[in-house]
């Protein structure tokens, strides 16, 4: 029978890919719940407190957006918005032209994978190449990311040895850190050749303009390093109020991200090369980037925007653990992407709608989220976004709850389906009366019918207490 | 608040709730009205069929009295669902006033009753499955609460024991595959610590994990916490 589309694309992941993905989560879930408990007194009251900052930050975008363009401004950088993706891949592909650059490096960012950077600028003959170690095997794939901050937690080392055998980058070898050494070498002279280098942004302080960025490879230290020009892109909610509150969010980004204390690296970057300072990029643009926020803002599921990309709860949803990435034809997958991804559609939401389908709403990415994100919550808000619209998507598989809801407002009518129930026990599950009653039986037993057997205990017992009641009054 | 579950399939896990709460001394009334606490159509998207179950529920329950439901779920709806649910809606006050009314029945028994020792033996190895809906209450640690006050009672902490078992209401169905899989993982870190009998604050969850259990051909015995408490002063397990 027909399936929800991410329910069957979990019935047909290989199995090596299901365990990849599982492992790797449930290992960095338990690794990040260990750490957490252990830094911190009280876990939860942080995870509060930085939700209640992100928060403030989306209700207060007017306000901040302004005062962090003049910092930046002041500190050297000239500032672009982008209200769409194509505003956003111009933007890049204007400072290019006017620069006459024609190479690009990229660090890791999720909004140029979000805008479809590469794809846009290879068609105006420019090659991005990616130097995030993940990424980089993403892009001679011709993959996509399936994970947040893990871009290949779907493949293993026998497969990523294998495409860099066909890439030329030496003869197989599995090794992890021979595949490492291999890229490195490869990567390292292209940040010398590169004309402009391009970030994200972590976090962008408004009180000091500063962009902050983290990674564990280093690789966005060199594409900041040597090209005479850094492109940031950045997404309109990733502000912070100010410098202090970075103490919060770094702590917290790295220990739900990857469970580790504080990243290898972290670069706070306050502008374009200074005079006097020995190197670093000529020019810095931030390019900030709405593409569906301010809509997802002023929808009633805005506190999405306080998300800050760890992927925690991808790592502990049991959905995305069986699923895997890609079933959710997005780059944000898991329980983040589920809400996101149909909210940024902005139009385009019915071609999203079966994503907030996509949970059992057991609430273990609420528990998680560094910053408290409600995600069942908006879930359930999207289902009835998508029941108000009709949207076929949200509605595969789906018993209708009209009969349902008739019966639960008539008592007499409860009671009777409750005498009548017994019919299930003697039915042949092929008859089942209802799909979803045969998909419950493909897999499962159904207990036997009890219908009205409590309430007929009930009554007896108390009519047996009234009678005695009497009894003892005479 | 019997749920719909007890009142088709699980009558006996009612009346031990029942049962219990007169044991704590308290008088039960169970209106006749009652059907369901209209979670289906909510996790359906559904809100306007929901809304109209929760009207006739907040209808049949009328009142001041305590509201106690034998699950963390229909609890959780009452408590949480219907008020997010009724957001926008002129009755609003009418649902947050049956919300502080509701309980899930071992909240109820520890932190509304103040019970945290309970009579009786029940000599078993129990596997307790802290059904989701308990996050973020006192349900869960009120459930563990009161079992290991019961003479004979062995706990049996086990694997991921915070993934949940793959119920999820219609998810079941229209998730039936990764329902499943989520399912048999529950069920391999439960059945490895070989309990006697597998327990739980909700039937849905149970519903689930036995059916499976059963169609892969290793049954499990699976109790409602009500039934622990009821058996264990009568001697333990029937």
């Amino acid at each position: 029978m027909s399936t929800q589309p991410i329910d069957a694309y979990a019935a047909h992941l290989p199995p090596a890919k299901r365990e990849a993905v599982y492992d790797a989560t449930k290992r960095t879930h338990e690794k990040r719940t260990q750490l957490l408990f252990a830094r911190f007194q009280d876990s939860d009251r942080v995870r509060q407190l930085a939700g209640e900052v992100k928060q403030h930050v989306i209700e207060n975008l007017d306000t901040y957006l302004p005062q962090v363009e003049a910092k930046l401004q002041a500190n050297g950088a000239t500032v672009h918005w982008a209200s769409s993706a194509e505003d956003a891949c111009q933007a890049v592909l204007g400072i290019m032209r006017q620069r006459g650059a024609t190479k690009l490096v990229k660090a890791k960012t999720m909004v140029s994978e979000e805008i479809e950077l590469a794809a846009f600028l290879a068609k105006h003959g420019i090659k991005a190449l990616e130097t995030d170690l993940g990424e980089f095997i993403i892009q001679i794939d011709g993959d996509h990311p399936s994970h947040l901050v893990r871009p290949i937690i779907h493949k293993n080392r026998q497969e990523i040895a294998t495409s860099f055998e066909r890439e030329g980058l030496g003869a197989y070898n599995d090794d992890p850190a021979t595949i490492t050494r291999r890229a490195r070498q490869y990567l390292r002279h292209k940040y010398l050749e590169a004309d402009v280098g391009l970030t994200g942004a972590n976090f962008v302080s408004v009180e000091s303009g500063r962009l902050v960025l983290v990674t564990n490879e280093g690789n966005s230290r060199f594409s900041l390093a040597a090209p005479k020009c850094h492109i940031a892109l950045v997404g309109i909610e990733k502000l912070v109020p100010r410098d202090e509150h970075l103490a919060l969010f770094l702590n917290l980004l790295a220990l739900s991200a990857t469970a580790q204390p504080l990243t290898v690296y972290t670069e706070f970057i306050n502008g374009p090369k200074a005079s006097g300072q020995p190197d670093g990029p000529e020019e810095m643009h931030v390019i900030f980037v709405d593409n569906g926020r301010t809509e997802a803002l002023a929808s009633d599921c805005r506190e999405i925007l306080r998300c800050i990309r760890c992927g925690a709860c991808l790592n502990v949803c049991p959905v995305y653990r069986q699923a895997s990435g890609h079933a959710y034809r997005s780059v944000y997958p898991g329980p983040v992407g589920a809400v996101l991804t149909p909210l940024l559609a902005g139009k385009r939401f019915p071609e999203y709608a079966d994503l907030p389908k996509a949970s059992s709403l057991c609430g273990a990415c609420n528990e998680v989220c560094p910053v408290n994100i409600p995600i069942p919550d908006l879930l359930l808000r999207l289902r009835n976004k998508g029941k108000r619209e009709h949207a076929p998507l949200a509605n595969v598989a789906a018993p209708g709850m009209g009969a349902w809801a008739a019966m639960a407002t008539h008592p007499w009518l409860w009671k009777t389906a409750l005498a009548g129930g017994k019919i299930l026990d003697v039915l042949p599950e092929s008859l089942a009366p209802h799909p979803a009653l045969r998909a419950w039986q493909e897999s499962r037993t159904l207990p036997g019918w009890r219908g009205g057997k409590f309430r007929a205990w009930f009554k007896e017992r108390n009519a047996a207490t009234d009678a005695k009641e009497r009894v003892g009054e005479k | 608040m019997a749920t719909c579950l007890c009142d088709a399939f699980y009558d006996d896990v009612a009346r031990a709730t029942v049962e219990v709460l007169e044991h704590a001394g308290c008088t039960v009334e169970l209106p006749d009205a009652q059907t369901c606490c209209g979670q289906p159509a909510f996790n359906g998207g559904d809100w306007a069929a929901s809304r109209r179950v929760v009207r006739h529920t907040l209808d049949a329950f009328a009142g001041a009295l305590p509201i106690v439901v034998p699950s963390g779920s229909c609890a959780a709806m009452m408590r949480h669902g219907a008020p997010l649910e009724f957001e926008t809606q002129p009755d609003l006050a009418g649902v947050d006033d049956t919300a502080r009314r509701t309980w899930e029945l071992s909240d109820f028994l520890v932190n509304a009753l103040g019970i945290t020792q309970w009579a009786g033996t029940y000599p078993a190895r129990v596997a307790v499955h802290r059904s989701c809906h308990s996050r973020g209450t006192q349900s869960g640690a009120a459930t563990l609460t009161l079992l290991a006050s019961i003479a004979g009672v062995e706990l049996l902490p086990f694997g991921e024991e915070e993934q949940c078992c793959g119920f999820g209401g219609t998810f079941a169905v229209t998730f039936p595959n990764i329902s499943k899989a989520m399912g048999t993982l529950k069920l391999e870190h439960v059945l490895a610590t070989k309990p006697d009998v597998v327990v739980s604050g909700d039937m849905s969850c149970l519903m689930h994990l036995s059916g499976l259990a059963e169609k892969q051909g290793q049954p499990i015995k699976a109790r409602h916490v009500a039934q622990i408490l009821r058996d264990a002063l009568t001697g333990g397990p029937r």
